[in-house]
């Protein structure tokens, strides 16, 4: 493999890690606009365990993800009684906060970024991503995902048929917080340095974008919409910028026609009724 | 005889606008109730105050010797009282079956069943029970299909199947027939009368005299929030008050 397909593969599977920690709480219908926040935490975390206590790799990282996850639970309690526009503020606040935290924290460098020893390879962030993307098709084969779907869709039915909506609301944020967190950690150890500038608010608006795009009624429309907006700007690169331009006009033309996002549970169903009837 | 529904003294406003007013009445067991009265009359207050959607403002509400009065309203379903609401409320997006197996959480609510990939093992009890229940009711056709796509009858007898599910004793109609073509009100008081005999107590909102007739052995009459009648409905029809509630003093219809 080229370093340059490894490099942007490996673009694609920090992508989707972080696809999937803003999937997990829009599938229950918050939309998480601070996903870069606990990224950074992540990152911070373990870097800060591997650097200073010289902690190993594979310790320090789930370390920075259990933090990011718990960040999450704690502020999840409270943030999430805030609701629809009101909770997306409230992350989009949270993470531009936790950002400036980690600039102004000279412990870990400050402005000037914090460069870390340890270094994961490629082969460990594509298993890492693999891994994330298994542990999201369990869950989205289990009651969880489908008790999920059911507060999204109607919280007062939820609710009044014994579905704990606001304790399904929690651990939905909190679990994507902890994905974000696992990515962020990897990210760190990867490219060996770390700065806060990086987690910034573009990061969060893009991956809400794939997710978006991809769609957010299955488990695959994250993974879709992560490799179509690594792979597609990549191959416009070499060309003219005007692809670029015509590369936004179709994704708001898209989106303006199909809202609900290109992977759907009616295509699936529509697949699946196929196959009988041409077998048949 | 024990009650399934016991409700004394119950009151709610609304900004000022006393909706419900002392209220009291019971359902007992196996008698199944309607709740009827003129538009705003409260009906609907009342199954939302029962079901916890509303707190109450005085009073005091058991269901199945269970006061739920300060119970929230996601442990009521744990004492056996389950509701519809006017316009169906099932989840669109999803199937039919899924929509079953929401409604399965009561019984299925401990940290491991909810991680449990069920939807890996093939014929999972959960997906057996759902798709029996359906079957027993005549409606195994639509187990896979997305309850948008579905007839309005149709989805209303899901609705049924997924508080039964639930484990329902007690069960709470907002106008179940409202909407409905002969036919599929034919379907709908089979349904309900089949709930009966397998001992589900119902309480019934509906203008469908008819309707209410076929299926209720007792009526509540509300009128601005207060009972005015209450008993079979042959002996509250004579009532004079009732006659007046609906008719109005000046005799406009």
């Amino acid at each position: 493999m080229s370093g340059y397909l490894t490099g942007v593969l490996v673009v694609l599977a920090f992508n989707v890690m972080a696809a999937y920690a803003v999937y997990l709480p829009l599938a229950a219908g918050q939309l998480n606009l601070g996903i870069a926040g606990f990224m950074a935490i992540g990152a911070y975390g373990s870097a800060f365990l591997t650097n200073e206590y010289m902690w190993p790799m594979w310790a320090a990282i789930p370390a920075g993800a259990l933090a990011a996850g718990l960040t999450g639970l704690l502020i999840g309690l409270p943030v999430l009684r805030t609701h629809g526009i009101y909770f997306a503020m409230a992350t989009f606040a949270l993470g531009q906060v936790i950002s400036a935290l980690f600039l102004n924290l000279e412990v870990v460098g400050g402005a000037a970024g914090y460069p870390v020893t340890d270094y994961a390879g490629p082969n460990v962030v594509f298993a890492a991503a693999a891994g994330v993307v298994v542990l999201m098709l369990y869950i989205s084969r289990t009651r969880f995902a489908l008790e999920l779907t059911a507060v999204k869709s109607d919280a007062t039915v939820a609710d009044l048929l014994g579905v704990p909506v606001r304790g399904m609301k929690v651990a939905a944020f909190a679990l994507g917080a902890m994905v974000a967190g696992f990515g962020g950690a990897l990210y760190a150890h990867h490219y060996s340095f770390v700065e806060a500038q990086h987690f910034n608010v573009l990061l969060s608006v893009f991956t809400v974008l794939y997710v978006l795009f991809g769609g957010t009624q299955t488990v695959w429309g994250p993974l879709v919409g992560a490799v179509f907006f690594t792979l597609v700007p990549e191959l416009l690169r070499a060309s003219d910028q005007w692809r670029y331009a015509v590369f936004a006009v179709f994704i708001i033309v898209f989106m303006a026609l199909r809202p609900q996002g290109l992977v759907t549970a009616a295509l699936f169903r529509l697949f699946r009724r196929r196959a009988p009837e041409a077998s048949s | 005889m024990s009650t399934a529904l016991e409700i004394s003294a119950l009151s709610k406003s609304f900004a000022g606008v006393q909706a419900i007013r002392d209220l009291s009445f019971t359902v007992p067991k196996g008698v199944s109730t309607a709740l009827i009265g003129p538009n705003g009359a409260g009906k609907t207050t009342v199954f939302n105050m029962v079901s916890g959607v509303y707190g109450v403002d005085a009073g005091r509400i058991t269901v199945n010797g269970v006061d739920v009065t300060r119970m929230p309203s996601r442990r009521r379903i744990g004492t056996g009282v389950a509701r519809s609401f006017q316009n169906v409320r099932l989840m669109p997006h999803l199937s039919v079956l899924e929509n079953l197996l929401v409604g399965q959480h009561v019984r299925a609510s401990s940290l491991a069943a909810l991680l449990t990939p069920y939807r890996l093992i093939p014929n999972h009890r959960w997906k057996r029970e759902a798709r029996a229940a359906l079957e027993e009711s005549g409606l195994g056709r639509w187990a896979d299909e997305t309850v948008s796509a579905l007839p309005y009858g149709v989805r209303k007898r899901i609705d049924l199947v997924r508080a039964t599910l639930a484990g329902a004793s007690l069960l709470m109609l907002d106008e179940p027939a409202a909407g409905l073509n002969p036919s599929e009100t034919n379907a709908l008081r089979d349904h309900l009368k089949a709930l009966m005999a397998k001992g589900i107590t119902l309480l019934v909102v509906e203008h469908d005299m008819h309707f209410v007739e076929s299926i209720c052995q007792n009526v509540v009459v509300l009128n601005f929030g207060e009972k005015i009648a209450e008993g079979p409905l042959s002996r509250v029809r004579q009532d004079p008050s009732v006659r007046e509630a609906y008719i109005g003093s000046d005799g406009e219809a």
